[in-house]
């Protein structure tokens, strides 16, 4: 029997975009209520496994071409430079600095250099699972 | 108004307890889950969206986000979970009168 996934499709389609903008919000807001870049990353990717489940795998790498081994990467990267970084300060390692700043947007933000650091986590954990999920999916 | 929303919510998780322990069949079962189960979430969520704004003077627009989220996803996983069963050959109840889709499950038995 042709399977019809109308439905789940349809429904995707309008979920997706929740999902990722609350992975968004609950990154951003990490660090005063409960969240970070950990639980960002995992509901990024289960986003992403929800398209994948909806449509194909050769779709999904259609509509995002991200080599997921790079995006680890990437992400390690930018941890260690927000840890190395405060050699040059001549500060202890891994110290933190944060400021305020007159954004043109926001008006006054308090700016971290511990988001940089979760964005560096936030890239290694999507790009772990995506890379797990993809090399068990692809077994035929 | 709090009191009322949240009670409807836990006596409608309730019924949903009773209707997956009664019901007779797969999907009699997925029928009653999908239903009142999201009713019952739904009702609990609002009173706690409701206490929060009238007593704690705070707005908290993810129970609102997660009122929609639920409102949308929990009839679409009814739906497949029920589809599935149906699909992998599980019987119906007896008391069935109709069963419109047996046509397709012959072909799919024994396709020529």
């Amino acid at each position: 029997m042709k399977t019809n996934d109308v439905m789940l499709q349809t429904a995707t389609k309008v979920v997706i975009f929740i999902i990722l903008l609350f992975a968004v919000h609950i990154f951003f807001t990490g660090h005063y209520t409960p969240g970070g870049g950990f639980v960002g990353g995992l509901l990024t990717a289960s986003a992403i496994v929800l398209l994948m489940l909806a449509f194909d795998l050769d779709t999904v790498k259609k509509i995002l071409p991200l080599n997921y081994v790079a995006m680890v990467a990437v992400g390690l990267l930018i941890a260690l430079g927000t840890a190395g970084a405060s050699i040059v300060f001549d500060v202890p390692f891994f110290t933190h600095a944060y400021d305020y700043f007159d954004l043109p947007l926001f008006g006054k933000t308090s700016l971290h250099s511990a988001a940089l650091f979760d964005l560096g986590v936030y890239l290694v954990v999507v790009g772990v699972t995506m890379t797990i999920i993809q090399t068990i999916g692809e077994d035929e | 108004m709090i009191i009322i929303s949240i009670s409807v919510g836990v006596i409608f998780s309730v019924v949903t307890a009773l209707g997956l322990i009664r019901l007779p069949d797969v999907y009699t079962r997925t029928h009653a889950a999908s239903k009142s189960a999201t009713l019952g979430v739904l009702g609990i969520l609002t009173g706690t969206f409701l206490h929060f704004l009238l007593i704690e003077d705070h707005f908290n627009p993810q129970l609102i986000i997660a009122i929609a989220f639920l409102f949308i996803t929990s009839p679409v996983s009814g739906h497949l979970i029920g589809r599935a069963a149906y699909m992998s050959g599980t019987e119906l109840a007896k008391e069935t009168v109709r069963d419109d889709m047996k046509i397709l499950r012959k072909k799919t038995e024994d396709p020529k």
